[in-house]
């Protein structure tokens, strides 16, 4: 892994965790409901692992499949897909549905997982997980080759996840504390376009870095 | 096109929500009971700097004739930016319109031309029929799962039950019946939320059969109309609870909940007591783990000179206040009572829920009290302060003389006119005397639902307090 990937799986774990609806906003207005800031620290962690499923899984699948298949092939045909599903998400005016604020930490969790997936949280790290594979196909070995896939993966997602868990917490805590919600009205870019142009660009560089 | 940034009418509080600027139109919902003339959405001017503040200023009328509008809605309010599904570049602009009678929903734009909105869709009434089992749609309220449209019936030959159909938030396609288990609940009239605690309420009037052609006497003494409130899981679209008011309080109407997303009660209207002709208030709250309701406000009927009293009413001898409408600030503050028989309209301090105290009172109309407008002081008016609006900022509160076509004729049948107020409310309840638009204003229209350009006390839900 280079330092380059490196700074972009943070770069892009603060991109996921700035965005309220990817959960820091949930975990904010948990908290005001029952004006406790626990209620905001405990939500935060729960955010934070459904997110790392979400994101893990898609690590561990592209990892798994770059050590049996050409990363070039992965690339291409993951960033075509990726660009597809970004400019699909662009042009849809559909938004992720779902019903209830009361919810218990392992349902927060699973609602931060769907809320991800929906929005290719992971697949937006496709260009950083095939730039930095390890080289399929040495002499060790398929096995060993497959361990340190899902050992790539492993890490990518850590290292992502940690970043955008820290931005989400410091500013759920910030809103909470200090800023208060009205900010929304002014700051809350819409993000969800800003991400499927993400997504467009990620599909796009990992085709033409392939 | 989504916006950038969220919706400037869309407040995370009712706390923020309160300091929204006045708004500047208003737009009101008039039908023809003849139903030979389209019935139409009104623009109001209500900009006290405009030079025709007070005047109905815009005109849209429908394709079809019949359809009796009634009450509607926003396609998109406040509760877009709740946290577990935030949406909140949508843009409120379009009016989701459902025609009583007709079982029509019209979908109409109001940002281009924001005093000649423009209709954009027509559903007809075989697509909620065949889509959700729905006719006679009523409110529409801009939930978290799509809006939410309750109906007075059932469709396909059925009379009922009613309940809430759901349409999709941007193609406005009916998705089909709410209800994934509706418990016994069979009748219908309102619904609304306390979306930050997963709690669904309805309310019940009647089926269609019971109230299209008028009140029907047997079925009132009967006590055949609804007095119950119903719980549900707003998630699970399962019932809960039945809550009986008793069968002598007939007519479970409007629903108000608390603005305040932390709190967990809100305030119906019951129509009348058939034991006194009374009319009343409750309160649902919770009582431990399940849900009461307590009556906090009686409005007693008023003795009456049999000869003065229209046919349905003479055997009483006197006039049933007929709490129609209520409405509660956004700060959860003020409740206005509107009591459509006697023709009042009275203001409650509802800091303690429990404990309402009457802050002023105004009359207006009534059945034979025929009380003019300031404005227009020789001028008997009839109908009576009936479906009732409150700004934002809880600072004006507008209100409309038309219950229900057939309904009106039987309580006002020498006519029930047609006429809008405006009252100022802040240490004082009076009046706005440059604000009533009347008579002919109205094109033979009556009013009915108001609806305020960007919002108003009944339109939005809160996910943050």
């Amino acid at each position: 892994m280079t330092e380059g990937s490196l700074a972009a799986l943070v770069a892009l774990g603060a991109f996921h965790g700035l965005n309220p609806g990817m959960g820091w906003l949930f975990a904010v207005a948990r908290g005001l409901q029952e004006r406790a800031r626990a209620r905001v620290l405990e939500s935060l962690p729960a955010i934070a692992a459904g997110h790392a499923a979400s994101v893990g899984v898609v690590a561990v699948l592209v990892s798994l499949t770059q050590s049996v298949v050409a990363t070039r092939i992965v690339a291409i045909a993951g960033g075509a897909a990726l660009a597809c599903f970004g400019l699909w998400r662009l042009l849809s005016r559909r938004h992720f549905r779902w019903v209830g604020m009361r919810l218990s930490l392992w349902q927060l969790a699973g609602w931060s997982f769907l809320m991800s997936s929906v929005h290719g949280a992971g697949l937006m790290l496709l260009p950083v997980i095939t730039a930095s594979a390890p080289v399929a196909g040495h002499a060790h070995g398929l096995g060993h080759a497959q361990g340190s896939a899902l050992m790539s993966g492993i890490f990518v997602t850590g290292v992502h996840t940690l970043a955008m868990f820290a931005v989400a917490g410091v500013i759920a805590v910030l809103v909470y504390e200090v800023v208060g919600l009205a900010v929304l009205r002014r700051a809350w870019l819409d993000l969800d376009r800003v991400w499927a142009l993400a997504l467009i660009g990620a599909g796009t560089a990992a085709v033409l870095t392939a | 096109m989504a916006l950038w940034k969220p919706d400037p009418t869309f407040y995370p509080s009712p706390r923020d929500a309160a300091s929204a600027p006045p708004e500047k139109l208003a737009y009101v919902a008039a039908f023809d009971r003849s139903a030979t003339k389209p019935d139409a959405i009104a623009v109001l001017d209500t900009d006290p700097g405009s030079g025709s503040y007070g005047e109905v200023v815009g005109w849209t009328e429908l394709p079809h004739t019949g359809d009796e509008l009634h009450h509607f809605g926003w396609n998109a309010c406040s509760s877009a930016l709740c946290p577990y599904a935030p949406h909140p570049h949508v843009e409120r602009r379009y009016l989701i319109v459902p025609g009583l009678r007709s079982s029509r929903v019209y979908v109409i734009d109001t940002k281009e031309q924001p005093t000649s909105p423009q209709i954009v869709k027509v559903l007809e009434a075989d697509e909620l029929a065949k889509r959700a089992g729905y006719s006679r749609p009523h409110t529409v309220h801009c939930g978290p799962e799509g809006l939410y449209l309750t109906a007075l019936g059932g469709a396909n030959g059925e009379d009922g039950p009613g309940g809430i159909a759901l349409l999709d938030h941007t193609s406005f396609e009916v998705l089909g019946r709410w209800e994934v288990d509706r418990g016994p609940q069979y009748l219908a009239y309102d619904a609304w939320w306390h979306i930050a605690h997963d709690v669904l309420i309805t309310s019940e009037w009647g089926t269609p059969s019971m109230v299209e052609d008028g009140v029907v006497g047997e079925l009132l003494l009967g006590r055949k109309y609804g007095h119950a409130l119903h719980f549900w899981d707003l998630r699970k679209r399962r019932h809960v609870q039945t809550v009986d008011l008793g069968d002598e309080h007939q007519m479970v109407l409007e629903l108000r909940p608390a603005h305040d997303p932390t709190k967990q009660y809100g305030f119906a209207g019951v129509v009348v007591n058939v034991e006194d002709l009374s009319a009343s208030v409750w309160l649902w709250h919770r009582d431990g783990d399940a849900w009461a309701a307590t009556k906090v406000i009686t409005i007693p009927a008023e003795p009456a000179d049999p000869a003065d009293l229209p046919p349905v009413i003479q055997p009483f001898g006197a006039v049933p206040p007929l709490v129609t409408d209520i409405d509660l600030s956004v700060d959860d503050q003020w409740l206005y009572v509107s009591c459509w028989g006697t023709g009042e309209l009275k203001r409650y301090d509802v800091s303690d829920p429990f404990k309402p105290v009457e802050a002023g009172s105004v009359r207006i109309g009534g059945i034979t009290g025929r009380t003019p407008h300031p404005a227009a002081p020789d001028l008997p008016l009839a109908g009576g302060p009936q479906m009732v609006e409150v700004s934002r900022d809880g600072r004006r509160v507008y209100v409309t003389n038309s219950l229900y076509g057939s309904w009106d004729d039987q309580f006002y049948p020498d006519g029930v006119g047609a006429w809008m107020a405006k009252l100022d409310s802040g240490a004082d309840f009076t009046f706005d005397e440059r604000f009533f638009p009347h008579g002919d204003a109205f094109r033979g229209l009556r009013p009915h639902q108001t609806r305020l350009q960007g919002g108003d006390a009944s339109s939005d839900s809160y996910c943050y307090p």
